[in-house]
């Protein structure tokens, strides 16, 4: 295809790309280095018979507004945003650390700052979520696929529930179950034998509880993927195993397992983007309290009744910088690939 | 399959089958629950006392006289006006996956056709657009959209939703397109036409199987969006998720949970239905992807 004719087929989506993916990226760095105006303050002193006189500050509405005008952007502030304490605190972080000699002290300091702890959460969420879908997924489609054909078309029906239903209310849904007087909720309490007993007390259960949700989540998008993959498995490997005398679990080491290995590191890959994303179930399960990631603490930084825009830019950009860090790897594969293909 | 050797020991296919129980009580029991439970009083769907009231509906009864009841679904279709929701979610939906198909064939289908280094740039670029949270672009929406006197309307929620889509979308096509042998439009452009007639006459009528797939996910996306929609919409132009967010936020503490639980019952039954009749695009869709790699 000419250049010419690829410009014209690609412009429409080109220009949305750009206009609204690449310029806001654009602003969100801008905003990111840029702090509002503090208003500006006079001191004015009022004199009154007999009491004396005062000095009180006020602020310059005029003032204010003129340096707003002038200058939209705000004062830049160079990285101080990226480096304050909402963020990535490096003061904090060097006191904490001449503070602490072991480790364990270390890291329980650090789980005082909000946005470490949100990068915590964020980073555990991701990592153990997306092995345990891998590995459900795959279960579930070895046994599905063992079934009768007639119960396979129900079981793949009920199965695609979890995962297309909206995230906000899949975890909404399952919020009100475990919920201490819903009914997964009300069970809990009787096996813990403790009337008192919520998860919602709990940090450690509540994060529990989304990952919980996060592989109900997910689970079905990699069964799918790994049933399709089960259906071009090649036979004769598999009878060559069993005339060579393997075992069940050996067929499934040694033949499945390698037939579905570029299917695994495609699941790996969509799951560790998707889940780096986490936001939703944190918002459905009400669980801020205990929990937070990367987007909501944008998200919260954005909702509040003061818009905190630059707060929030500066934790967006620190999240696409991981975004590219988790893909990089990918990235360089397919740059080889194409290299070697040409 | 069903050789001998096949056959699984009794003991495997036990518990396989257990498994499978397991797993669709996992899936299916959530949703049957709510739906079930939406017809209760708040008393019986959360219940201290005994549990078993969920399924019988004792204080159900109590108040109302019947088992079932439409309450919640009336707090909030009519009281709470979920339909105004229901509709602007409607609105949002159709122009989404129209405009983003419109614009991802053309993309899509030129990214096929092309074998210049710029193609693999632009297809990396929207890999990585696609593995942002769309939450880190809002933040850059807003101050401009004030400006202009564009936030809180729904065309410009649909833009950016478009944009978020494109991607997606275009990885998902371009795919596709490759599979269409380039021998026929390049016959057709043998024959007289341009690149463009070429793709009308010729690559137009076959693409239909690989446009309603990428549609479905396009529609998926848009339906189930909260992050941009939740913070680009003012409140009476809400689509229905932002809505049933904002329905826990106020009824929670007026004791009119069962609205929320209505209204998600109501928004989830779409859903089901689109699986119902989309079952094979749907899982097509998903491993047409992995396929490829």
């Amino acid at each position: 295809m000419r250049h010419k004719t690829f410009f014209w087929f690609f412009l429409p989506t080109g220009l949305a790309m750009l206009l609204f993916i690449a310029l806001p990226i654009v602003s969100v760095v801008t905003q990111s280095i840029f702090a509002p105006h503090p208003a500006v303050l006079v001191e004015v002193e009022s004199c009154t018979p007999l009491v004396g006189c005062t000095t009180e500050t006020t602020i310059d509405q005029d003032a204010t507004a003129a340096l707003r005008a002038e200058k939209p952007l705000g004062r830049f502030v160079g990285l101080d945003i990226y480096l304050d304490r909402g963020h990535l605190a490096v003061q904090e972080l060097g006191e904490i650390w001449a503070a602490n000699d072991s480790w364990a002290g270390f890291f329980s300091d650090l789980s005082n700052l909000p946005f470490y702890r949100a990068m915590a959460f964020t980073l555990t969420f991701t990592f153990i979520v997306t092995p345990l879908t891998i590995v459900m997924g795959l279960v579930i489609a070895l046994a599905i696929n063992s079934l009768h054909r007639h119960l396979k078309g129900l079981l793949i029906f009920f199965s695609l529930l979890p995962m297309i239903v909206t995230p906000l209310i899949g975890s909404m849904i399952l919020f009100w179950m475990i919920d201490s007087r819903g009914i997964i909720g009300t069970a809990l309490v009787g096996l813990a034998g403790d009337p008192d007993f919520s998860l919602k007390a709990s940090t450690g259960l509540m994060w529990v509880a989304l990952m919980v949700y996060g592989v109900w989540h997910a689970a079905p998008f990699a069964f799918v993927v790994f049933y399709a993959g089960l259906q071009t498995l090649p036979g004769d490997q598999l009878e060559a195993a069993q005339i060579d005398g393997a075992s069940r679990w050996q067929q499934v080491k040694y033949v499945i397992v390698p037939h579905l290995m570029p299917l695994v590191t495609f699941v790996a890959l969509i799951q560790l983007m998707d889940n780096f994303k986490v936001f939703e179930p944190i918002v459905g399960f009400n669980a801020a309290a205990h929990a937070q990631s990367l987007s909501y603490f944008v998200f919260n930084d954005m909702s509040g009744e003061t818009r905190q825009l630059s707060s929030a830019s500066a934790t967006s950009v620190i999240t696409i910088i991981g975004v590219a860090i988790l893909l990089s790897p990918v990235l360089v594969r397919t740059w080889r690939d194409f290299k070697g293909a040409k | 399959m069903a050789s001998r050797a096949q056959r699984m020991p009794k003991s495997l296919r036990i518990a396989t089958t257990l498994f499978v129980i397991l797993w669709f009580v996992i899936a299916a029991f959530p949703f049957a629950w709510t739906v079930w439970g939406s017809f209760k009083v708040e008393l019986d769907f959360f219940s201290i006392a005994d549990w078993t009231n969920g399924f019988t509906g004792e204080r159900t009864k109590a108040v109302y006289g019947s088992a079932f009841t439409g309450a919640g679904y009336e707090g909030a279709w009519i009281q709470e006006e979920f339909w105004r929701s229901v509709i602007n979610t409607g609105i949002v939906c159709f122009f989404v996956v129209t405009i983003s198909l419109t614009l991802g064939t053309l993309g899509g289908y030129a990214l096929s056709r092309s074998s210049h280094n710029y193609t693999f740039w632009l297809l990396m670029t929207a890999l990585i657009f696609r593995a942002m949270p769309p939450i880190t672009l809002v933040s850059g929406y807003l101050l401009p959209f004030y400006e202009w006197n564009l936030w809180g309307i729904l065309p410009t929620t649909i833009i950016v939703l478009v944009a978020i889509n494109q991607p997606f979308t275009l990885w998902m096509l371009h795919s596709f397109f490759k599979n269409i042998p380039s021998e026929l439009d390049e016959s057709a452009k043998v024959d007289g036409c341009n690149q463009f007639q070429a793709f009308r006459r010729v690559i137009i009528p076959v693409m239909w199987p690989g446009v309603i797939t990428t549609g479905l996910f396009s529609f998926l996306l848009a339906y189930n969006d909260f992050a941009v929609s939740v913070m680009l919409l003012s409140e009476s132009n809400r689509t229905m998720v932002p809505a049933i967010a904002a329905f826990l936020g106020t009824t929670q503490t007026e004791g009119n949970v069962m609205f929320a639980v209505a209204a998600v019952v109501s928004a989830t039954v779409p859903l089901f239905i689109l699986v119902m009749f989309f079952q094979r695009q749907i899982v097509g869709g998903l491993t047409a992807g992995a396929v490829k790699g």
